[in-house]
Parts: C-alpha cells; structure tokens; sequence
C-alpha cells in the first residue's frame, strides 16, 4: 500500500513498489491523460510533476513518489502558469493528433515556473525530453513564449 | 470526461433520439470510468422522428487493382488485407476520387446531421482524427453550408460502418479532397429543409426565407425561427434532390477557408481528456501484452509460462497461433500475456521463456540488402516508362553522369503506439481502437473470429499519430483474439514502443540509381532511372517483388521533364519483413532521388539549381499522367487532375523567391531547393542550412510553397505542412531502421532517433497558393514530406560542397 498526494487528492493505493507511477496512474486510478510512449524516459509522454519538477513516471517507482505531491495535467489548469500553457496552446492551435502534448504542457509549464523568461537555448534544453511525431515544436516554441510573455510566473 | 464520448454516451442512452436524422448520431458503449460525470441532457433535447432511408453505394474495395498486374494478377486488396482475384480488369468503367473507393461517399443529410430541439446540430464526423484537423474540418463544412453556429454544433465519431457513411479508410491525403462536396451536399439539404419547413410554418414562398446564423428568417415579415424550434417539422420533409440543392458561393462561407485555429478536441487535449485508443476503460477490463517473432515468419517453437504466472496480477498466459504468409493485416502470433494491469502484463511477459523458430527471413541483414538493391540497379532491369531511346541517347552523350541514392527502412513510431480493446457478449465483438480504417478492422476482426460482419462493432476513437501504421488493424485482432480467449471478458492490448519499433509495417528501403546524359552543348537528351525496393505488394500476396505502378507513379514515373528520351526501371526484389504506407510512402525515395540528381546535373554544368529545375521542369502544360505512366494519379480522373508543370513551376518560383534565393549567405550556410507533385498537390521547399565546423547541421529557416488547391482549413494545412518538414528533417537527418539476423537492431527512440525540439527548424513559412473554389481539391496530410531531404541535402551541397547520397546524415559531414 502506497499513500499518494495526487491534485491535491491523498489517496492509498494498492500497488507493487516497483510498479512505475505512469501506470498506477492510468491504470489503478483511471486517470488516462498522462500517457505512455517509450518506457524508458525517452521520450516524455508521461512527464507529471512532482514537487513542481518535471518527471518521467513511466522509470519512476510509485514507492518514490510516496509523500511527494504529484500533478498530472488534469489538475495542471489549476495553476496559474499551466492555465496560461494552456491558453497559449489552444490560441496558437499548437496540438495535432495531441498525443505527446500533456508531457509537452507539463513540461513547458515547469519550465515556465522555474524560469518565467525563457531564452530559446532554455526551450531547447527544458523540451528536448519531449518527442512530437506531428512536428509542432516550432508551434511549442511560440506558444511558451506567448505564455511566458503573460508574466504569470513569479 | 470528454465531449466526444460524453456525447456518445449520451446518444448511445438513447439511440432512437431523433432529429433531423434520427440515427445519424452513432451509438457507442461505455467509453469511461465509473467515476465519470453524470450524463447531461443532450437526448431528452432531442425529437423522437423517424429517419428516411439512406441508401447505401455498393461499391469494390479494389485502390490496389487500379495498380494494375502485380504477379500477372489483377488484385483487389482490402484495408482488411483480403486479397481477391479480381475480375478481368475493364469490366467496369472506371471511377476515380471518393466514387473510386469502397462504399463511395454519401451526403444523405439524415445520417450525418441531427438537430435537437435544444438548437444543438451533431455532425457525425466519419473518417479517423489522427492530427490533421479532420474531424474539425468535415463537419466545418456540413455547418458552414448549413448556416450553423460553430459554438452550438457538437461532433459525434462515427462507428465502422462504409455502408452507411462512405469510405473510411482515412490516409491517401484525400478526407477532404474526397468528402468536401458530399459534405457540403449534406449541410445545403439540411439547410434547405430547415427552409422549407419555415417557409411552410408561415405560409410563405420558400424563395422569400433564408437560413442566417442558426435561424431562419423572413425578412419582409421580419419573423425567424431558430434551428432547434424548426428541427421537427423540418426532419419530416424530403431531402432536396442534388438538382434542387443550392450551394452557398465561396463569398457566403463562413468557415470554410478562413483564418483561425478551430479544433473540436483541442480543449480536450490540453486538459488530458480526450480518449485515445490506449485510453479505453471499461468495467473488468484485462490487460495484455504480446511477445512476437522478431522476424518475420517466425514462429514459437516451446514456451514456457510458469514464471510468468506467478507475477501478481498475470491471468492467463495464451498463444496465438503464427501469422499468415503473406503477412496482410494478421497478427503476428507469438505469447500473450493477460493480466489485472499493464505493468503486471509486462513484467508477465519478461517472465516468459520463449524458443523461437525464426523462419525463412533469420538472415536478413541490411548491409548485405543493400548491396543486393545496388547490384540490381546496376543491371538493366524492365522498363516501365520509356520514351524514345534512353539507352541510345546515353550512349551518344557528350556528357554523362550517374549517382545512386540510398533510404533505409523506417518506422512510422506514432506516439501512441498500437492498441486496442475488445470484448466479445451474446454473440457480439465490440471493438475500440484507434485505427485508420474503422471498417477495414471490422472486416478484418469479422473474418478471424469467424463472425459476420453485422456481429461487431468497431469503435473509433482519436489516433495518437497514424503515418499509415493504423491503416493496418492487425492489433485490433489480436484484441478480439484475447477477449474470445477470455470468455469474452474485455482486454485491452497495448504495443511497448519495443513491440511497435520491432513489428512495424515498416517503409521500403531503396537504391535509387540515376544516369543522365547531356548534348554538346549541355543539353539534357537522356534520363535513366533505376529504382529498386520491395514492394508494399509482398504484404499481400507472397513473394511479390517489384514496385507496382501505384509505387512508381509517386515521382519515378510521373516526372514531367522537358527530356526525350527518358526511362525509369523497376528492379525486382524480395522482401524481408513487412512493408507498409508511410506518409508520402514511395514519394520519399523517388522525390529524394529525383530532386538531388536534377542538382547534381545542374553542377555539373554550372549552373543555378533552382533556374536548372525549373528549365527541366519546361514551359506550362498540362499533362495526362496517362502520357507518363499507366494513369494511376493517386485515384484520381487524370483529366480532372492533369499535371500542371505551371503550377509545379510556380511553387518553385514562389518558395525561391520568398527564402531569397540568390542572397548572400553567411560562410557554412547554403540554401537548397526540391519540388514533387505527390497526392495530387504541387510543393516545393526550400531548406537554409548552417553546417557547423563540427559537421553538426541546423536549419534556421524553411519555405514552403503549398498549391493544393483552395484551402477548406487553412491553418491546418500550415500545420500539417510544418509536421511534415519536421518529419522530413526526422528521416533526413536521423532515423533508420536495419536489420541484422532477421530483427530489427533499433527497438526504442534512443536507437530510432527522431527529431526534437532543438534540432526542428528555428521558422517555417508555409505559403499557401491561392485558388477559387473552382479548382479541385489537393492533398494535405503528406506532400510536404518527401521534398524536405533532398531540399536539405542541396543546401548543404551548397554550404559545404558535400554531396549527401544515403540517408540519414548522421555524422556523415563530421570528421
């Protein structure tokens, strides 16, 4: 038995320690919009937040993240910054199949978070974890700008 | 919870809510969590009206017959992967566009349109979303021809079910080039009914009213009537006649080919609620996991589960029994593992002990392939184009010179890797799974469990990414396989990346070899192209070798160049694994081939290269792909669709002119240009290059030139455009698959690189070419692939005097 803190939610779950949170998540708690790529961090589909880091929880044991709080992109538009990530998404229409984009807007959200002005060389570095097969980075690039440019971020 | 299966919910609630169409909304099963939100009242919004009967186009499943002759044969090929002898080709006249594809389209307003009484208009949207604004763009357009408001239209996904709503094999890049009218046919009937019925109501001419923003107005009486006030008197009237519609004129759209990012799913997408097809939740759902020959014809010899039995939460260890030859759209076979979750399923499947038999392919390996492709493109080989005497004219050339190109294997690596769920009760299949051809995988989920077709049921839910993997339903199977083999329970089978990378239907590998010969005074005179690559035919019909001519006339045949004597041959030979479609398919070693050789001549005789292409390219003419090759034209009329070189030309001046072709550039920086005609649109691009001292590559800036026709939504061929760079650059610079011992040596992305976000281009100016919708619709999804590589491939000749001829680059300009 593991006790998460998942949105803001404390809940026990019933889980081998090994079991990597991606799944815990998806499967155990039914929360499907973090999703799976790779398995092997490579490719940050899966990316959640955990103690406001961005994290692979496809490698990430859910035993680790026991005490920690966990944000998945259901609850990421509670934040003021995820919330302008998300504006700043569906304004730039930043999404095609949309399937790698809650790890891009998990990811762009700590980004933004931790670095409220990012340069292009911070883009790269924060978002080369993060593949899109459509090819929208050039979209991604512009629409952290955008939402950095808010000045939400303190 | 989503809209889209919120919605289905609904209806499926209850599945007689009729409105303009009674059943046009499609029923659906439980999509969700138990923990989802309650259902809001979309059904009881809605009248309880009959619907008048649709009726359906029989038509064959037969796009690769239109290929032509394979292995003597005339082939009918179905998404299912059926192969049929067809019958004596000519029996029938021959249709092209939607009317060419199974089941045709349809534009009854009663199946695609219902309107409740609430105002609420539900668009079915019938071809599969796999990110190119489909199921936003369709039903854009029934609104727009029905005078909808967008915010009150809702859209519903249609079932698997062509008979119905049309063809739904959704790749070829044609959803809109061939569902545009139909479903502007659809939106003008329902307006014209909602017309009529107003007109009646006030016992005015119908000439006196007109539909306006989701209402009904009589302008000299100034009465109106909303859409959902008119919905049931107007369900009760006849569809209009097709003589009787009155299409809006382009200067009444609302929506079509406007500016703006409109998306149906995009809120969805960004708050994680959208359902995918890894994301089917249903009550007692099973997990499974399936290990699969690694080589092709491979089967298991003795395996042996007890370890993986005692993995807590593993079920049941089941066998599949090994996939057919030819391959088609059949499971592979192999081990599954079944489990309470996805990770006991995993960690099942490493547990099993496996001996495999690996078959005839055990010794494929891509360094001896290659030099079988180069040898057989270094003999003469069968002529499939040949005008005047190539061979002749070669030999009395003043100059001449040849080039072979190398492409290897890729894999389509969606995102979302395979996966589907199925579950079998009362003699019934329902299947969810985020395929390209919903009732292809019907057909082909019917055919194994020996039921008929009417017994299942293919839900479609969103694709994480398609690039022509999804078009092939084979893990849907393997679904409905394990269900059965669960007594019916629902099981969901999820593809690792290592299963999706290692057991794709991957693209050919190719040599391309080329020759020129030129005159005296540096003229072209000759053109020899020799093009050797397995065939998408041997995954339907064993031993198939030789490119068909559905192959060849993506850009080997069809190559419009002011050069009389020019023949392109097709070498024959084998495949070792399974080939399938990938975006743009045989356009990307063609247009690779093509557009570099036509640089290379043009420096051999010192001259520009954009100036060079545009002189081969000729003066404007329209030519019949008929004149070229045996007509195919991506399935349509090649009078409707002549090539165009104008317009070929145009895209070429207009990509040079807006990169600055010509300016000086910074030392290590160079600029190259290619062009193609692929799915019936004309694209050309031009690549800036900046190639480092340490050989490493950045692109700063990327034009492309963008004619397909008149534009329905404009930002989403930017974006489609923009991917498809960046999917070029990925296979330019990047990605391959080979083969050692039959398996393929990469299995996950740090082997099979794609590109990210530092590499992508820093600017992509797509310029769309303007037209009147008066010119036929083009493709969208994927001409902009194929000319990225070889445009690249030119700038950094320019920058650095380096010719690339094998992809991908790698660390080829390093060192």
């Amino acid at each position: 038995m593991v006790n998460l803190t998942i949105n803001g939610k404390s809940q026990d779950v019933d889980a081998p320690d090994d079991m990597p949170l991606l799944w815990v998540i998806r499967d155990r708690l039914g929360m499907t919009g973090t999703k799976f790529g790779c398995g092997m961090a490579l490719c940050g589909a899966c990316t959640v937040h955990m103690d406001g880091q961005p994290i692979r929880s496809c490698i990430t044991p859910v035993a680790s993240a026991a005490g920690r709080k966990i944000t998945t992109i259901e609850a990421v538009g509670e934040d003021e910054v995820g919330r302008a990530v998300q504006q700043a998404w569906t304004e730039i229409g930043v999404p095609q199949c949309g399937y790698c984009q809650s790890g891009q807007i998990m990811s762009a959200t700590a980004l933004i978070k931790s670095n409220p002005q990012p340069t292009d060389e911070d883009i790269d570095a924060a978002m080369s974890g993060n593949i899109c097969r459509c090819g929208t980075y050039p979209r991604i690039r512009a629409a952290i700008k955008q939402a950095a440019g808010q000045g939400v971020a303190k | 919870m989503s809209e889209f299966s919120r919605l289905m919910r609904h209806v499926s609630a209850a599945p007689a809510a009729g409105l303009l169409g009674a059943s046009a909304a499609p029923a659906a099963g439980p999509l969700e969590p138990a923990s989802a939100a309650p259902a809001t009242s979309l059904p009881e919004a809605c009248a309880d009206l009959p619907m008048h009967g649709a009726p359906a186009r029989p038509a064959r499943r037969d796009w690769l017959k239109a290929a032509g002759a394979l292995t003597g044969l005339a082939l009918a090929v179905g998404a299912s992967g059926v192969v049929r002898r067809a019958e004596a080709a000519g029996q029938e006249e021959k249709k092209y566009g939607g009317d060419g594809m199974p089941h045709g389209t349809v534009d009854d307003p009663q199946v695609f349109v219902s309107i409740g009484k609430d105002g609420i208009v539900t668009i079915v949207a019938h071809r599969a979303e796999m990110g190119t604004g489909v199921r936003t763009g369709l039903p854009m357009v029934v609104a727009d021809e029905l005078e909808a408001d967008w915010d009150r239209v809702r859209v519903v996904q249609a079932p698997g079910d062509e008979p119905r709503y049309g063809n739904q094999d959704t790749d070829g890049s044609r959803s809109t080039r061939h569902f545009f009218q139909p479903m502007r046919r659809v939106g003008a009937a329902a307006r014209g009914m909602l017309e009529a019925a107003a007109a009646r109501q006030w016992g005015v001419p119908v000439a006196e009213v007109a539909a306006r923003n989701h209402e009904v107005v009589h302008e000299k009486s100034g009465r109106k009537l909303g859409y959902g006030e008119l919905a049931e008197a107007a369900a009760a009237l006849p569809v209009p006649a097709g003589d009787a519609l009155r299409l809006k004129t382009p200067e009444q759209f609302r929506y079509i080919g406007k500016q703006g990012t409109r998306s149906v799913d995009i809120q969805d997408i960004v708050a994680g609620r959208t359902h995918f097809g890894i994301d089917t939740r249903l009550d007692g759902m099973l997990y499974a996991s399936v290990a699969r020959p690694a080589v092709l014809g491979g089967k298991v010899k003795a395996y042996k589960a007890e370890a993986a039995l005692k993995v807590p939460g593993v079920v049941k260890v089941v066998e599949l029994p090994a996939g057919p030859t030819p391959p088609v759209f059949a499971p592979l076979g192999g081990v599954a593992v079944i489990a309470r979750d996805t990770w006991a399923a995993l960690k099942g499947r490493q547990a099993l002990e496996i001996e495999w038999d690996d078959g005839p392919n055990a010794g494929y390996d891509s360094v001896a392939f290659r030099k079988t492709l180069s040898e057989g493109a270094s003999k003469p080989a069968k002529a499939v184009r040949d005008d005047g005497d190539a061979m002749k004219a070669l030999e009395g050339a003043a100059r001449r010179i040849q080039a072979e190109y190398y492409l290897p294997h890729l894999a389509h690596a969606t995102m979302e890797p395979p996966a589907a769920t199925a579950r079998i009760a009362d003699g019934k299949c329902e299947v969810w799974a985020c395929v390209q051809s919903p009732y292809g995988t019907r057909e082909n989920v019917a055919k194994h469990l020996g039921m008929d077709i009417a017994a299942v049921t293919v839900h479609q839910t969103l694709l994480g990414g398609g690039f022509g993997r999804k078009s092939k339903s084979d893990f849907a199977v393997e679904a409905a396989l394990l269900s059965r083999a669960m007594d019916g329970q629902p099981v969901k089978v999820t593809w690792s990346r290592e299963d999706d990378i290692t057991n794709d239907y991957f693209h050919t590998v190719s040599v391309e070899r080329l020759e020129a010969g030129f005159d005296a005074q540096g003229k072209a005179v000759a053109w020899l192209h020799r093009t050797a690559a397995p065939t998408i035919g041997s995954t339907f019909v064993a031993d198939a070798q030789g490119q068909q001519p559905f192959e060849l006339g993506m850009s080997a045949l069809n190559i419009p160049f002011a050069i009389d004597n020019f023949r392109v041959e097709s070498v024959p030979v084998p495949a070792h694994t399974r080939i399938g479609w990938f975006r743009s398919v045989s356009n990307i070693p063609h247009v690779f081939a093509v557009q570099s050789f036509v640089a290379e001549m043009a420096h051999e005789l010192g001259r520009d290269p954009r100036d060079y292409l545009l002189e081969l390219i000729g003066p404007p003419r329209r030519i019949s792909p008929a004149d070229l090759s045996d007509g195919w034209n991506y399935g349509e009329s090649p009078a409707v669709y002549p090539l165009d070189t104008g317009r070929m030309r145009h895209v070429v001046e207009l990509a040079t002119r807006e990169a600055g072709w010509g300016r000086k550039l910074a030392p290590g920086r160079g600029l190259g240009v290619a062009v193609c005609y692929n799915f019936v649109t004309y694209i050309a691009t031009v690549v800036e290059v900046e190639v480092g001292k340490d050989g490493g590559i950045a692109v700063p800036q990327v034009h492309v030139a963008v004619d397909c026709g008149p534009q329905v939504h404009p930002d989403r061929v930017r974006a489609q455009t923009e991917g498809a760079c960046i999917m070029g650059l990925s296979l330019a610079v990047r990605s391959e698959i080979s083969f050692s011992k039959g398996r393929t040596e990469q299995t996950n992305f740090h082997q099979y690189e794609v590109a990210r976000m530092p590499e992508a281009p820093r600017e992509i100016h797509v310029h769309l070419v303007e037209h009147g919708f008066d010119v036929p619709l083009g493709g969208v999804g994927e001409p902009a692939v194929p000319p990225f590589a070889p445009a690249l491939c030119n700038a950094i000749f320019a920058a650095t005097g380096k010719r690339i001829r094998s992809l991908p680059i790698r660390d080829q300009l390093k060192a």
